[in-house]
């Protein structure tokens, strides 16, 4: 039995960086310290894709690497328009040449963003974003705000590293002298831990940033007796703990940006950020899901120019959200080839956009089974990275870290497996140059 | 009574989040082809914890267990954020590039109907 330290965790956007586990004969078999409860759940395994497949006469048939390979080229070659979906679990480095095939297929790429902070990624484009380093939160923040977003489940360990728990270099009694808000449409578990939850009616966020505006920008008068489904008395209380703090920080999540005015929630978010600044410091980020969806975002903008919903069609990186966007591309039936990587629109697309994935040719590349492998024509199945292959990732307050190997395994890195369906679509391009 | 008007939302569950690498299993299934709601919303659909609900909205039906969770205000329905959710969300983004997986106008009544395994509620896209 060999202890392994400071293993970084590739589940969530928290990244944690500090887990110990103990791994004997290449397997996890216990996690000492470190990780939340869906952290070790992905650390400690789950049942494999055991070999590279691919689908004939309805069936998915067990076949090489080579053979995985090659079907896939061929598809993608053979597409007009393939999507390129997914990217967000797993390393920049293969992102990178998830870019480079784009341009050489002409193809559209998009990223798990689109479904998660898409709009914020636009709102950001819009409006810029006074925000920080989780590091700063920990070490600063004596006001934090959670909007729209439940940690407690969804990044069991954020509160624990980086806000209202953690102790930092002036916040050193921890959340002894923290504040907690809790901006839910139900009371969650996050919300019954906070000091002051403000339950807000389902898709009123924008009304009620835009009052906490006018408050901290001293024209409570406009406010009216209740906003959103919040008396205007806690609106007040609110707006007075943000005054009264040294430094406000607000998380956002899902509850903002996947209803009502979706990106102008997040303008509106920022804007009263901004409005805090009149009194105080004050910063905001998003809750980003997926450990490396600031990654892929980061990769693509490097690249391309921009961080989701891009097209290579045209020779030139092209970016229109709402028409490149994966779930609208195949709503409107406008791809016919997809290659899903490192995620799983078969579970978190809806409905209406799955019944293009089930006619068109489908690539999977990932290392579990799961709904997508439904519509699969091709599965190739990857190293789990962050476990089983090493590389970049960047934490929810785009801080690059790296994730290591811990066990060894006779699966490919996605990086390798990118690369060689490259190679392979370059020499179908030059034999038909022949 | 029959059905009721509710709002319908989705989002994550740390049971849900446990098995994101094991959507094929009972534990996922368990987690997330479920609806929780308020017990007084319970009371008036007549239905108790685990009896099938559908959930029935403009783009697609779905059936999953009843559960309560008196944090959601009456009216308010919470689905986990997976395969039986999206079944009844809208592809369309109306050129903003975010589906509405929040704030859905849902029609919920007791049924008798089962509620679909993974791979059975795959199959219905593939008409």
């Amino acid at each position: 039995m060999v202890e392994i330290t400071d293993v970084v965790c590739s589940l969530c956007g928290c990244v944690c960086d500090d887990i110990v586990l103990e791994v004997e004969n290449n397997k996890v078999v216990k996690v000492k310290r470190g990780a939340c409860s869906v952290g070790k759940s992905k650390l400690l395994g789950h049942e494999r894709i055991k070999s590279p497949m691919i689908r004939e006469n309805g069936e998915l048939k067990e076949c090489s690497y080579d053979e995985a390979i090659k079907k896939s080229a061929e598809i993608l070659y053979k597409s007009r328009r393939p999507l390129l979906y997914g990217w967000s679990s797993t390393v920049c480095e293969a992102d990178k040449v998830g870019v480079e095939l784009t341009e050489d297929l002409g193809a559209v790429m998009d990223n798990t963003a689109s479904v998660c902070h898409g709009p914020s990624v636009l709102a950001i484009q819009d409006v810029g974003l006074p925000s920080c380093t989780l590091g700063e939160v920990k070490n600063r923040a004596d006001l934090v705000i959670y909007w729209g977003a439940n940690p407690a489940q969804a990044h069991a360990n954020h509160m624990k590293r980086y806000s209202y728990v953690s102790k930092g270099y002036w916040t050193a009694e921890g959340k002894k002298g923290k504040k907690l808000v809790v901006v839910d449409v139900r009371k969650t578990m996050t919300a019954k831990m906070a000091d002051v939850f403000v339950q807000v009616e389902q898709g009123q966020d924008y009304p009620v940033f835009s009052a906490l505006r006018a408050i901290l920008q001293g024209h409570e008068d406009v406010v009216p007796d209740k906003v959103g489904g919040v008396p205007k008395e806690q609106l007040l209380e609110l707006a007075n703990m943000v005054k009264e703090a040294k430094f406000v920080m607000t998380f956002f999540g899902m509850g903002v940006t996947h209803t009502g005015a979706r990106h102008n929630n997040i303008v509106n978010a920022i804007q009263f950020t901004r409005a805090a600044h009149l009194h105080t410091k004050a910063s905001i980020m998003p809750l980003r899901g997926h450990y490396n969806v600031a990654g892929i975002n980061q990769v693509c903008t490097w690249e391309t120019g921009f961080p989701f919903a891009i097209e290579m069609a045209r020779g030139y990186a092209w970016y229109n959200p709402g028409e490149l966007s994966a779930t609208d591309l195949l709503y409107r039936g406008d791809c016919d080839a997809a290659m899903i990587i490192a995620s799983d629109p078969g579970a978190h697309f809806p409905g209406e956009s799955l019944k293009h994935l089930a006619k068109i040719p489908v690539i999977q590349i990932d290392p579990y089974a799961n709904p997508t492998t439904e519509f699969a024509d091709v599965v190739i199945p990857v190293a789990v990275s962050g476990i089983e292959a090493e590389g970049n990732v960047y934490r929810m307050d785009n801080i690059p870290i790296r994730l290591r190997k811990i066990l060894d395994t006779d699966y490919l890195p996605d990086e390798e497996i990118l690369e060689r369906i490259l190679t392979e679509v370059r020499a179908l391009r030059e034999k038909e140059g022949e | 009574m029959e059905g009721m008007n509710v709002n319908l939302i989705s989002g994550r569950t740390t049971v849900q989040g446990q098995n994101l690498d094991s959507k094929l299993t009972e534990k996922y299934f368990g987690e997330v082809a479920r609806c929780d709601m308020n017990g007084s919303d319970m009371e008036k659909l007549g239905v108790a914890k685990d009896d099938n609900v559908k959930v029935t909205t403009a783009y697609g039906a779905v059936v999953v267990k009843a559960k309560q969770d008196d944090g959601n205000p009456e009216g308010l329905i919470f689905i986990p954020m997976g395969p039986w959710c999206n079944a009844v969300v809208s592809g369309d983004t109306h050129g903003a590039g975010m589906p509405s997986f929040k704030g859905i106008d849902a029609e919920i009544e007791k049924t008798e109907e089962e509620v679909l395994q993974v791979k059975e509620l795959m199959r219905t896209y593939m008409g």
